[in-house]
């Protein structure tokens, strides 16, 4: 049996039933995981950590005690901030950071039995759609266009983790999604991708990008994975205030539910000049595939969709802009001397930024200046409480949406590099969400002409991941998406 | 929106990021871009609508003003690029 074949439902089932060790599981992952590095997907690897933890649930499993995610294998983005790990959000700026304390979620999926494979590459701070901005370069997409042997990226920000779990090299990751980075990787490497309701999960020990968008979420091969991984991530944390303190609800039992009688909104205005005719085709098998499972498609209007890129490219570069002022060279990570404190600042963070970060952080500090802090940043404010509007509209007469997860499959490394806008495009579907702070999946539905991933999106009530799983679900069941990538190295 | 060089050095100056002389101009360029094409949003009529400051779809609980953890200096100095006697140092600021 191939133990990176298996979903997390399966292997949990198989540990259970003593078919293999904890430590078989590990060892398997630890190899893949080495098999993948072409792919530049991990940024550090700690496999004599997972096998110290896969003795423990080993132990566990002897007396019959196991946990919810015991054994099971995780990649972490390298956001997350894990106690004694390195941990940087791949930026120059953070080289060498060793944390002192570990994140809530990751903490939660730890104390849940889960064990650290290694820190998966990501967008220098999580700004980006490609995992291409990073300091220690791209990652490549284990998928390969048909007959076409182009390294592809694997979309963004948490492109990593989203390589890492579609080429068999984790069971499942931690991503993170701002503006699309969980379900836009999610699409372009053929798994299951969910960003959560804003406050569903804790931000504590997590990198902040902007803070009223940022939301973990689990990576994972199919919606069943989704669903247990959730439940061990989520939950209220008193170090966060903006964690809400509403009741978990068991997320699992979600899948497999019947969406008959649900009606499923269509934004008419997610239908963009230009779309590629797969995409149109796609989405509309997705709409035929809930009407058979018994659910009615109902055209909704979100009107404001089209404004909502320039909404977010407002407010996420302001927050940034302010949460990165941390970063000064005094407390951790690189310093650059100066002759000065504002010079040790300015050499510091002009060396420690890369170009998108630099960029989004003047874009930010300049919305956010004197005299222009109204037309700017004041306006996108007000815009977003109108997209969020749209959407509370629109669910008076739906339970949930369906669309595509974004406008294309993967793009070659090296494209829509010089343009940034060409790639903040990549994120018109997802980042509507993110404004609005509601939960969205990605699911694999079908494979574009040349043979590559794509998914579809279903969004949901706020702290209703529980019909946005059972949808999910229904999608995943008709899909039947079984590909598998080129480099799918831990089924070599 | 256009930005001139003057304006982008003075943008990278409050946000503390030295931008070598040399790349002020593709700066500039860049950054107009992306400032020109968010200006799509005059386009709104946002008359009498208040901003969204948070999207908490939940009341955040209020919690006890107590103290929760302290005596771990030693663990917050421990990235630092420089430390002396249990402190922070930073270039000279006062004369």
């Amino acid at each position: 049996m191939n133990l990176t074949s298996l979903t997390i439902g399966r292997a949990r089932d198989g540990l259970r039933r003593k078919a293999f060790k904890a430590r078989e599981l590990a060892e398997a992952y630890i190899k893949a995981m080495a098999a993948a590095r072409p792919l530049n997907a991990y940024l550090v690897e700690t496999p004599d950590r997972a096998l110290e933890a896969a003795a423990q649930t080993d132990a566990r499993l002897q007396k019959g005690e196991a946990l919810p995610l015991d054994g099971v294998p995780v990649a972490v983005k390298d956001l997350f901030c894990t106690e004694g790990v390195e941990t940087t959000a791949a930026s120059k700026i953070l080289g060498g950071f060793v944390p002192p304390y570990e994140s809530t979620v990751t903490a939660n999926l730890w104390r849940n039995g889960a064990l650290m494979l290694g820190k998966t590459n990501l967008d220098e701070f999580a700004m980006g759609s490609a995992t291409i901005t990073g300091a220690r370069g791209p990652t490549e997409n284990p998928w390969r266009r048909r007959g076409d042997n182009r390294p592809l990226v694997p979309g963004g920000s948490s492109g990593g983790s989203a390589a890492a779990v579609a080429a068999r090299a984790a069971l499942a990751a931690t991503g993170t999604d701002t503006g699309g980075s969980i379900r836009q990787p999610a699409s372009f490497c053929g798994i299951v991708g969910l960003k959560p309701t804003y406050g569903r999960c804790s931000r504590w020990g997590i990198i902040a990008f902007a803070s009223s968008l940022d939301q973990a979420g689990p990576m994972t091969r199919d919606v069943r994975d989704a669903a247990i991984m959730l439940q061990a991530m989520a939950g209220h944390d008193p170090r966060d205030s903006t964690s809400a303190p509403v009741p978990v609800p068991d997320f699992e039992k979600a899948v497999g539910q019947s969406i008959k009688g649900l009606r499923i909104g269509i934004p008419k205005e997610y239908r963009l000049d230009g779309m590629p005719k797969e995409i149109e085709v796609l989405w509309q098998r997705g709409i035929d595939w809930i009407k058979a499972a018994g659910a009615t498609p109902v055209e909704i209007s979100l009107k404001l969709t089209r404004y909502a890129l320039a909404t977010y490219y407002i407010i996420a570069p302001a927050e940034a802009s302010s949460n990165l002022a941390r970063y000064d060279g005094v407390r951790f990570g690189l310093r650059v001397p100066g002759e000065t404190l504002d010079a040790m600042y300015e050499n510091t963070r002009g060396q420690g930024f890369g170009a998108e970060v630099r960029r989004r952080v003047l874009i930010g500090t300049y919305v956010l200046s004197a005299g222009y802090y109204d037309a700017y940043y004041l306006k996108a404010q007000k815009i977003r409480t109108l997209i969020a509007r749209d959407f509370a509209e629109a669910y008076r007469n739906c339970d949930a949406i369906l669309t595509p997860t974004a406008p294309s499959a993967a793009f070659a490394i090296g494209e829509k590099m010089d343009d940034p806008i060409a790639m903040y495009l990549n994120d018109v579907f997802t980042v509507p969400v993110n404004l609005a702070g509601l939960p969205g999946i990605s699911v694999p539905a079908g494979l574009s002409q040349d043979g590559l991933p794509l998914g579809l999106q279903v969004i949901g009530k706020a702290f209703d991941e529980e019909t946005v799983l059972r949808v999910a679900a229904v999608l995943e069941d008709a899909a039947k998406f079984d590909a598998t990538p080129a480099l799918a190295t831990g089924l070599a | 929106m256009a930005l001139d060089k003057a304006t982008v050095a003075r943008i990278a100056a409050l946000a503390r990021i030295k931008v070598p002389e040399a790349e002020l101009d593709a700066l500039a360029g860049e950054l107009s871009k992306i400032l020109t094409w968010v200006e799509q949003l005059n386009e709104i009529d946002v008359t009498g609508v208040e901003p969204m400051t948070a999207v908490a779809h939940a009341r955040p609980p209020l919690r006890a003003d107590g103290v929760t953890d302290g005596g771990i200096r030693d663990k917050i100095l421990a990235n630092a690029p420089e430390t002396t006697n249990g402190f922070f140092v930073v270039p000279k600021v006062v004369e």
